[in-house]
């Protein structure tokens, strides 16, 4: 019996590239990239063992091999399904594909709350982008949205069980990185929800890389919630020494002030890799590090152009643009007509948001002294 | 030729450059003509009104000053997401948010809301993308404008200046504030 070949020639919407044998469709296309690759919710390259859930990388297989050329009568699971020598795939090529897609979009968005001005998440939330490019405008579903109750699940994870599109990408985490996952899903079908089932506390040294495996707003960093939205903040990369994680990391700056610490995402949207290592951070450089002294600037995040985040902000790497005004008028500075600080109530200089543990309350804002007991509730 | 012939609009005009006739040279003719015209005027209907004790009524369709509104129980619509900010060209709208707490619930509609809400009218180019752009209905334009004022400190407008009059309280003043324009909604 022949070897089989070690390389398998597949062609995805008519692109033709060869991968090695056991690699699936999904990260076939992501080889390709662009517009072929399928959108993917629930399957992160770096968790082992995640995907074929969400369905929303379905593709078509026109042909299956070449020793059996016959498609595969229905749709399948791209990171679930492995290329075979001579495979077709019809991706964005597809109607059968773009009308699954949208439907399985429809489904996903049944009982998702669609409230993103309120969400944290909103301007880097993969399901609005998938519903922004294949989501219907109104809502064929009658019934009242799924609800749950509030639960608290520790001091920096904030979670929204409604906007939860049950992923399992967070009881990954917890499995492969942390040594004790303490959450997971609850019930079934419906009902299923992610909990920590006698709420206890996730405080393990690696858990907030929950918030950035997840899709959505579902995890979110309390930290950072309702500080600003993220279109305002200023992203630049940034490392320190971290004796626990390889502390390369991305900041979401208001001025000079850290607002928020995530790890480095790459094009996939996933923790980007470092010497083939994914980069998760630890707990100490997420959530106890919001000072700029702390870390070691390496220049502004590259934003892709069509992002909402890449919105008001001006490039000019990490060399300060020169001021000309005072060049022109023969050393003089300019006259301000009015300075904005001494009127303005948004953005004072003594209002340090980035040192307040939870969201800011109407008390951050009107108490004389604005850090003491700026909680409102004590 | 064709060049020379075409013209930007259709009511150009060749220069007539023949020299004046005697009738023309008079010059009195020309200048008493003028002056019937300049009479005539006097007992035509006049365009301008006198302002402010009289005012004129604004197209349904006039952008004025921005409004921040209410829900009917009064709490503000509010939830500080940012939308009109990133939508206004003239990045004149500033905010800061904050979360609702216990015992709010009668103040603000959802868990998070604007402490802070400013629009820089110095800056407002009243484009009206911040109404379009705002999908809470928190944000609309009157139709009134910013009145004068003496310094420019009086044109940053802050929350005070632009909520709308408590439809509990003052339900008079909530239905003038909210105008024709949030009516048709």
């Amino acid at each position: 019996m022949a070897e089989a070949p070690k390389l398998f020639k597949v062609t995805i919407d008519n692109i033709t590239i060869e991968v090695p044998a056991g690699t699936t469709i999904l990260n076939a296309a992501r080889q390709i990239g662009g517009d072929v690759t399928p959108p993917a919710m629930c399957y992160y390259s770096k968790l082992q063992g995640s995907g074929g859930k969400c369905r929303t990388c379905l593709v078509e297989v026109a042909a299956g091999s070449t020793a059996d050329p016959r498609p595969m009568p229905k749709l399948v699971a791209s990171c679930r399904t492995n290329v075979m020598d001579g495979m077709v795939v019809k991706n964005i090529t597809s109607e059968r594909v773009t009308d699954a897609r949208n439907g399985v979009v429809e489904f996903l968005l049944l009982n998702h709350p669609l409230d993103c001005p309120i969400c944290d998440q909103a301007g880097e939330c993969h399901l609005q982008d998938l519903s922004y490019e294949h989501g219907k405008e109104g809502t064929r579903y009658e019934f009242a949205k799924r609800t749950f109750e509030k639960e608290d699940i520790g001091p920096y994870i904030q979670l929204h069980m409604t906007r939860c599109i049950l992923c399992y990408r967070c009881t990954y985490v917890a499995d492969q990185l942390t040594n004790n996952r303490v959450h997971g899903i609850l019930d079934r079908g419906d009902h299923a929800e992610i909990s920590t089932y006698i709420s206890t506390a996730i405080d393990n040294d690696f858990s907030g890389n929950m918030i950035d495996v997840c899709p959505v707003g579902a995890l979110t960093d309390k930290t950072f919630r309702f500080k600003n939205r993220v279109w305002f903040t200023k992203p630049v990369d940034a490392h320190r020494d971290c004796p626990t994680c390889c502390g390369k990391v991305t900041l979401w700056n208001r001025g000079d002030e850290v607002l928020r610490v995530t790890a480095r995402k790459d094009q996939w949207g996933e923790v980007q890799s470092y010497d083939g290592k994914p980069g998760w951070i630890c707990n100490t450089c997420r959530f106890d590090k919001k000072d700029m002294n702390d870390w070691v600037i390496d220049g502004p995040m590259k934003v892709a152009r069509h992002s909402v985040i890449s919105a008001n902000h001006y490039y000019s790497g990490t060399v300060k643009p020169q001021e000309t005004v005072a060049e022109v008028m023969g050393g003089r500075a300019p006259k301000l007509l009015m300075d904005i600080h001494s009127i303005s109530d948004v953005n004072k200089p003594e209002v340090h948001l980035s040192e307040l543990p939870g969201p800011a309350t109407g008390a951050t804002f009107n108490s004389p002294t604005p850090l003491k007991g700026s909680n409102g509730q004590d | 030729m064709r060049s020379r012939d075409m013209q930007l609009t259709q009511r150009a005009k060749q220069v007539d450059r023949r020299p004046m006739t005697a009738w023309e040279k008079l010059y009195l003719p020309s200048i008493l003509k003028g002056m019937f015209i300049t009479l005539g005027h006097f007992f035509k209907k006049k365009a301008t009104i006198k302002y402010p004790e009289e005012k004129r009524t604004f197209s349904k369709v006039f952008r004025g000053l921005q409004i921040l509104n209410r829900d009917e129980e009064g709490r503000e619509r509010c939830t500080a997401c940012g939308l009109c900010a990133v939508a206004c060209p003239a990045e004149a709208i500033t905010m800061e948010a904050a979360e609702r707490q216990p015992g709010e619930e009668h103040l603000y509609k959802e868990e998070k809301y604007a402490a802070k809400y400013e629009i820089n009218m110095l800056r407002c180019i009243f484009c009206g993308y911040c109404e379009e752009a705002c999908p809470k209905d928190a944000i609309y334009l009157s139709q009134t404008f910013a009145p004068a004022n003496y310094g420019r400190k009086g044109f940053i407008y802050k929350k005070d200046d632009l909520l709308i009059p408590n439809p509990k309280e003052d339900p008079d003043g909530y239905q003038k504030a909210l105008g024709e324009r949030a009516v048709k909604k």
